[in-house]
């Protein structure tokens, strides 16, 4: 469908205006809104996450094409919700630790929607008690946590605990992140998976809630 | 005039030492998780006087003060926006109070942390701002230089560069870049190479270019190479002790000094102006890099 590949060329190209433009016509065109989000934005926002993992593109051209993605998405939204069609997974992200490098925990916000998942981001410096409050109440699958200082790392592991203290463990599934935490830190405090970087942690997320 | 001693100091071709980290050392005095560091420049200033006091004593040229996040953008994400003068102002005094004749204090200044247009929602004119407040206080406090770091977007850098020219036309300007290794070479995160970083920061005005934090100090000796050919400006080059290893359920900084220094001598072998740590360097590292940048010079 020429269209929708065109909402995808648009998107990778970080044109935002171009790509809501496009949304609205293939909704007036009554294209079935699931095909214009998997065929035109994810389909678009894939390749930029795959150009992102081989290094042909940087940062600023996955911040473009996520804006892109965002302007389509918002004319999207109502259509997908009257449809009835659910998000793939619902994540709540945040960082354990307030510091600038909760551009890490951002970029894994930006990856995860981009790929479907309904997000709520809890911003930095998290308490435990809110990462799982949020999950249960939100009815989340996931818990991705980032950290970016080495004394703040431990924060992870009372998380995992009081996941299991609060009988959700299973349930809930923990991903980890962020400069300091690697696959072995992740394993050793009983956290379900380690994300490297963005594109990473969705591949990984997407293990974890069975799709994909 | 002990600014103009730093950039006739590197003239002489004689290497300096700066220092080591400074955060990890204010955890170890008390900052609590979610704080912002520059909190204890509030206070807390005898333990920045202390902190400062190790690096001169072990020899260190250069310290810096801990104002890496004194930007009012920054300070703002912590509540503490209006506090900007009295933050900068007290981190200067602390430096200089212990500093020695020949000590040179270094105001440190790090990301915004806020994305420029039209990649985020940041307006340059503000971050300019920003930098040109809390400069202007480097230059009134009488602090020797200053140190734009950690930078991974060339446009905030150039910003913090021209902000510190607009406040003196004499303060020598240290700028550094933080790098990833990727299969394709070395790039910030925003997609900055390394000469396009070194020639942004160079004709932005910087006295003095190179890489901070974000490797350990192999790596950051094939930066420091890259570096060597694509300016002729001097170089600052501020390593992390390695990349942070589980050991016993915590996380420790694995580069011990002695490996630091030895590894480092090949910075000396290509011409580095200015050698320092970064994350998980302390004391120890510092003097034992003095020891080796001594036995050469």
């Amino acid at each position: 469908m020429e269209l929708l590949d065109n909402i995808a060329k648009n998107l990778e190209a970080g044109e935002d205006e171009k790509v809501l433009e496009l949304t609205k016509a293939a909704i007036q065109q009554k294209l079935p809104p699931q095909d214009i989000l998997d065929k035109g934005l994810i389909a678009g926002m894939n390749v930029v996450g795959e150009r992102f993992k081989n290094h042909d593109i940087f940062l600023p051209e996955v911040l473009l094409a996520a804006k892109a993605m965002y302007a389509g998405m918002d004319e999207l939204k109502p259509l997908l919700i009257e449809e009835g069609i659910p998000s793939i997974g619902k994540v709540v992200i945040g960082s354990v630790q307030g510091d600038l490098h909760d551009i890490g925990k951002n970029l894994v916000g930006i990856m995860l929607k981009g790929a479907g998942f309904e997000v709520i981001d809890l911003g930095s410096d998290v308490s435990p008690e809110k990462f799982i409050d949020t999950a249960e109440k939100e009815e989340a699958g996931v818990i991705g946590m980032s950290a970016l200082l080495t004394t703040t790392m431990s924060v992870m592991k009372q998380v995992v605990e009081l996941l299991d203290g609060r009988g959700l463990k299973g349930k809930v599934k923990i991903i980890v992140g962020g400069a300091p935490v690697s696959a072995d830190f992740a394993k050793e405090i009983g956290a379900d998976a380690y994300g490297f970087d963005g594109i990473n942690a969705v591949e990984k997320i997407k293990g974890l809630c069975g799709v994909g | 005039m002990l600014a103009e001693t730093l950039l006739a100091r590197l003239g002489r071709g004689r290497p300096l030492v700066s220092d080591g980290a400074i955060g990890t050392m204010l955890i170890d005095r008390g900052l609590k998780a979610g704080l912002a560091p520059e909190s204890f420049n509030l206070e807390n200033t005898e333990a920045l006087e202390e902190i400062a006091r190790l690096y001169f004593d072990v020899g260190a040229d250069i310290v810096h003060t801990n104002t890496f996040g004194g930007s009012s953008l920054k300070l703002t994400s912590h509540h503490l926006g209006d506090r900007v003068e009295d933050i900068n102002r007290n981190a200067i005094s602390a430096v200089k109070s212990v500093a020695p004749e020949q000590g040179i204090v270094s105001m440190s200044c790090g990301p915004t942390g806020m994305i420029l247009k039209p990649y985020g929602d940041a307006d340059p004119e503000a971050v300019y701002e920003s930098f040109q407040q809390q400069l202007a206080i480097a230059v009134d406090a009488g602090a020797d230089a200053v140190t734009i770091e950690t930078m991974i977007d060339l446009e905030e850098a150039k910003l913090a560069v021209k902000a510190a020219k607009s406040v003196s036309g004499s303060i020598p300007v240290l700028a550094t870049m933080t790098f990833d290794d990727t299969p394709k070479g070395f790039y910030t995160i925003m997609g900055v190479s390394i000469e396009k970083a070194a020639q942004g920061l160079g004709a932005a005005g910087a006295d003095v270019v190179g890489s901070n934090c974000g490797n350990g100090i192999e790596t950051m000796v094939k930066i420091a190479r890259e570096f060597t050919k694509v300016t002729d400006l001097p170089l600052l080059i501020q390593a992390n002790a390695g990349l942070p290893e589980l050991r016993d359920g915590t996380a420790v900084y694995p580069e011990t000094p002695e490996f630091m220094a030895e590894k480092a001598e090949e910075l000396l072998e290509m011409g580095v102006a200015i050698i320092g740590g970064c994350c998980g360097t302390t004391p120890q590292h510092m003097r034992v890099l003095r020891q080796m940048v001594d036995s050469r010079h």
